[in-house]
C-alpha cells in the first residue's frame, strides 16, 4: 500500500492528524492527505466537528475556571497561613 | 496590579494571592487539600528566595510560577507510579475503536451526531460536568499532558522535557487522550 493510500483509508491516523492540527500547522503532506481523507469519509468528518467543539469547551473550561472568584480558601486555613508567614518573617 | 511591581510584601501574600492561587491550582489538580497544601507550600517556598526576586515581573506572576512547578512536580508524581497499569487499561479501552487491519472506525465505536456539533451554549452546562468527570477518567499522564497544553498553552518541548515524554508520544498521548474522551461523551450524553 503506498502511503497516500494508507492515510486515505485510515481513520485512526487521520483522526491523530485532526488533533494535532489543533495545536499545530501541518506539513504541507499532512494537510492534504487529511483534506482527502475527510473528503471520503462521513464519519471522521463528524469526528473532527466533534473533536473541535470539545476543544473549544475545554479552553472555556479551564478559562472559566480562572475567572470564578467563588473559589476561596476558608477563613481559618488562612489565618493559620498568615501566622505562619509571620513566624517566618520574624525567624 | 501595578503597585505590586517591583517589590514584594509577604505579609500581604494571603490577603493578595491565597485565593488566586488556591483556584489557579484547583483548577489544574481537582483535589482541596492538595491545593491547599501547594498554596502553603509555595508561600513558604517563596520567602526563602525573597531575595531572589528581581522586581521583573509582579509579585503575582512570581509567586504563580513558583506554584506551576510545584503543580508539574504533582503531575510527574502521580504519573510515574500508576502510569503503566492505568494506561494500560485506558488504551486497552480504545484497543477497538478501529480495524486492526485497516484503520477503520469499528461499527460500533465509530462516532455518532450527539447534539453538540453546533455548539449550542444552552447545553453548556450540563455538557461540562460531564466532560469535567470524562476527563477525570483519563490516566494521569494523558491528564497532565490535557491539561498543560489546554490552559497554559505551554509549548509541546517544555510538556515533553517536563514530564519526560518524546514529542512522537505526545501527540499520540493527546490523541489517545481525546479518543477516549469524546467515546465517553458519546456514552454518557446521548
Amino acid at each position: 500500500m503506498s502511503p497516500l493510500k494508507h492515510i486515505i483509508y485510515n481513520c485512526k491516523q487521520a483522526t491523530l492528524l485532526i488533533e494535532k492540527r489543533q495545536f499545530k500547522k501541518l506539513s504541507f503532506r499532512e494537510f492534504v492527505e487529511l483534506r482527502i481523507h475527510l473528503a471520503g469519509c462521513s464519519v471522521c468528518t463528524l469526528y473532527n466537528k466533534q473533536s473541535q467543539v470539545i476543544h473549544q469547551m475545554m479552553l472555556q473550561l479551564f478559562h472559566d475556571s480562572m475567572q470564578t472568584t467563588g473559589v476561596h480558601l476558608d477563613t481559618g486555613y488562612k489565618q493559620d497561613l498568615q501566622i505562619r508567614i509571620e513566624k517566618e518573617l520574624n525567624k | 496590579m501595578a503597585t505590586e511591581n517591583q517589590y514584594l510584601n509577604p505579609r500581604q501574600w494571603v490577603e493578595a494571592h491565597a485565593d488566586y492561587l488556591y483556584g489557579y491550582t484547583l483548577s489544574r489538580l481537582n483535589d482541596e487539600e492538595q491545593a491547599k497544601d501547594l498554596v502553603q507550600e509555595t508561600f513558604l517556598a517563596a520567602l526563602e528566595k525573597v531575595d531572589k526576586f528581581e522586581g521583573k515581573s509582579s509579585e503575582r506572576t512570581w509567586l504563580t510560577a513558583i506554584l506551576k512547578n510545584k503543580i508539574i512536580d504533582v503531575y510527574r508524581k502521580r504519573s510515574s507510579g500508576l502510569r503503566k497499569v492505568e494506561t494500560l487499561a485506558a488504551e486497552e479501552e480504545q484497543r477497538d475503536f478501529f480495524e486492526d487491519d485497516n484503520g477503520h472506525w469499528t461499527k460500533t465505536h465509530a462516532p455518532q451526531p450527539f447534539g453538540i456539533e453546533d455548539h449550542d451554549p444552552l447545553v453548556g452546562k450540563e455538557f461540562n460536568g460531564i466532560l469535567q468527570k470524562c476527563m477525570q477518567k483519563l490516566p494521569a499522564l494523558w491528564m497532565a499532558i490535557f491539561t498543560m497544553k489546554h490552559m497554559d498553552d505551554a509549548t509541546t518541548d517544555v510538556i515533553c522535557s517536563e514530564l519526560n515524554v518524546t514529542q512522537a508520544n505526545f501527540w499520540v498521548i493527546i490523541h489517545r487522550a481525546k479518543l477516549n474522551l469524546r467515546a465517553c461523551l458519546q456514552k454518557n450524553w446521548i
